[in-house]
């Protein structure tokens, strides 16, 4: 063997070992979610999984079935109502708004404008639990605790700096000679942002969307205090509703995890490759 | 008016709007707050300034302090270890020719996974009864199962590799993408003049990274406050304060305590923690990007 084969074969030993990292957790809950309680209690651990069910799904989606333990006592059909349509909703106000702030930060130049583009992105670097006490104040002040507009709004401000960003970033690469000619064509700009920049920058505009859907469906410092009830509470918060009993049932909460990642696991693969180039070029180009 | 329709401004309005309405209107009520007794359970103490007496409880609360000592000193243990095991799987993967781009998306898993996913799952895992750690070290013997997340510095530190094991492949990707755009000329050239394989890296790719470190370092510290989830799940900042980061810690006084004023002074300095960490990672972004062009 000479040293260049030792070396290949450091490498690809390491990068298995790195996968094994990263792999076990995420695997080892999927896992629990299918496995009886029985087994996951069992001293010594059972290693290799003797039985699997979907008892625990069942259970979370149907209330329950024979030879589980009864009905869920987490209502999570209605999280999951509460999930899609926060999520949905604020992601749709925030990429129709950050777009348009977007392009208006590529194609303008005013006073100031990387100041206020700081200003904007700043805006993200709030703790949440820091912006969740003043919120809740006024939240409660106006009846707006416990609601899905409410929880909304939050999302929405949450998501604009980064929708900018990411969208900023692809007008950018468009040149502007392609609105300009269609604007001499006689295009209102209008017009000319509708047929041409628009269609251009679809796939930025897809990744900014799909990133801020990402943002509001992981949520969990300000709902959980915005959110009281069933009215308005995610999965997120759902998943912490586990903790609160006597004795944790381990694999009804893996089930929730699972029920949790797997829109997150599709969407991110979807979105990979333009997340990176939209992060990195907005940063170096300048 | 023809010129505001054609200007900047009416394309920002809307973004600006609901920024000042939900966070800076937010945070001047929260500013105004802290200089008060406000506590939940007495609405009318809002109106009632006291000036610095909030702050100055904060300075002489020896609980605040060490919470916010462990902040800091957390941070900065996890993300220079984010920076340099990321360092080290961006060079492993850009070595790799074949299957680079399956490794590369294997490496966005613990990406989609949120904070308090992130959280529950390394909660189960170092369980002290049932977890994936104790179970594992039993097969080698370890009988008396170790209590990861009671002990004091174990909870910290599994804590930490919930932390690390979540945010590292942000690190990685990013700096994937930064070596994978490096021309190739000078550092053939570089090799041709003799130089070895550490001075090449610490000469040419190590500068020509640096915009991407201080890019994701500034991604990263826009949202080092989601650390609050992992551990409201993991130990909820116990047991007896243990694992009390700045933000659980705010988070207690302001619901649980009811203390608002109290609760807002915290967040007060809490944000301008996170302000200047950002600040600091992009101010260095500008720079090194200046570097970058001038050489």
């Amino acid at each position: 063997m000479n040293k260049k084969q030792i070396n290949n074969i450091l490498i690809w030993f390491s990068a298995i070992v790195l996968i094994i990292l990263i792999m076990t957790p995420g695997l080892w809950v999927v896992l629990t979610a299918f496995r009886p309680q029985v087994d996951v209690m069992a001293k010594p651990a059972v290693w290799i999984p003797r039985n699997l069910n979907l008892i625990q799904f069942e259970t979370m989606l149907f209330g329950g079935s024979e030879g589980s333990m009864g009905r869920s006592p987490i209502p999570v059909l209605s999280y999951l109502r509460n999930s899609l349509i926060i999520s949905f909703t604020s992601t749709f106000i925030a990429v129709l708004v950050g777009t348009i702030g977007g392009y208006g930060f590529a194609r303008h130049n005013f006073k100031h404008k990387n100041k206020y583009f700081l200003l904007i992105m700043l805006t993200r670097t709030i703790p949440g639990i820091s912006l969740s006490l003043p919120i809740f104040i006024i939240f409660s002040k106006i009846g707006l605790i416990d609601t899905h507009i409410g929880i909304i709004l939050v999302f929405v401000a949450l998501n604009i700096p980064f929708t900018v960003w990411l969208t900023d970033g692809f007008f950018r690469q468009i040149p502007r000679a392609m609105s300009e000619v269609a604007m001499t064509d006689g295009c209102t700009k209008l017009q000319a942002f509708w047929h041409i920049e628009l269609p251009l920058s679809r796939s930025g505009i897809a990744s900014a969307g799909i990133f801020a859907f990402l943002i509001s469906w992981n949520e969990y410092a300000l709902v959980s205090n915005l959110a009281r009830s069933t009215d308005s509470k995610t999965l997120t918060v759902g998943l912490m509703d586990f903790t609160a009993q006597f004795t944790i049932n381990w694999p009804g909460m893996c089930a929730l995890a699972v029920f949790i990642i797997i829109p997150a696991l599709i969407l991110t693969f979807m979105v990979q490759k333009h997340l990176v180039t939209g992060l990195t070029f907005g940063g170096v180009k300048g | 008016m023809r010129k505001f329709l054609n200007g900047p401004w009416v394309l920002l309005m809307p973004t600006l709007i609901i920024l000042t309405c939900v966070v800076l209107l937010p945070l001047l009520l929260s500013l105004w707050t802290s200089f008060t007794p406000f506590k939940l359970t007495k609405p009318d103490t809002l109106y009632r300034f006291v000036g610095f007496r909030n702050y100055e409880r904060l300075i002489g609360d020896i609980d605040f302090w060490i919470a916010f000592g462990r902040t800091v000193l957390f941070l900065a243990i996890a993300l220079n270890l984010e920076l340099v095991f990321g360092l080290g799987i961006a060079l492993l993967i850009n070595k790799i020719t074949y299957g680079q781009r399956t490794l590369r998306t294997l490496m966005m898993f613990p990406m989609m996974f949120s904070p308090i996913l992130v959280g529950f799952q390394w909660k189960y895992i170092f369980n002290d009864n049932i977890g994936l750690m104790n179970n594992f070290l039993r097969e080698f013997g370890v009988i008396q199962p170790i209590p990861w997340l009671v002990d004091g510095i174990l909870a910290n530190v599994s804590i930490m590799a919930a932390e690390i094991w979540s945010s590292t492949s942000v690190f990685a990707i990013l700096l994937l993408a930064g070596l994978l755009g490096i021309p190739k000329d000078p550092i053939e050239a570089a090799k041709v003049d003799g130089c070895n394989s550490w001075q090449v890296f610490k000469n040419i790719t190590l500068p020509f990274l640096m915009p991407f470190v201080f890019i994701a370092m500034t991604i990263r510290s826009l949202d080092v406050a989601r650390a609050y989830d992992i551990v409201q799940m993991m130990t909820g900042g116990g047991p007896a304060k243990r694992t009390e980061l700045l933000w659980t810690l705010i988070s207690r006084t302001g619901y649980v305590d009811a203390k608002m004023g109290m609760a807002n002074a915290m967040s007060y300095i809490s944000i301008f923690l996170s302000i200047a960490f950002t600040f600091f990672f992009f101010y260095k972004l500008v720079e090194a990007r200046q570097r970058l062009s001038y050489e």
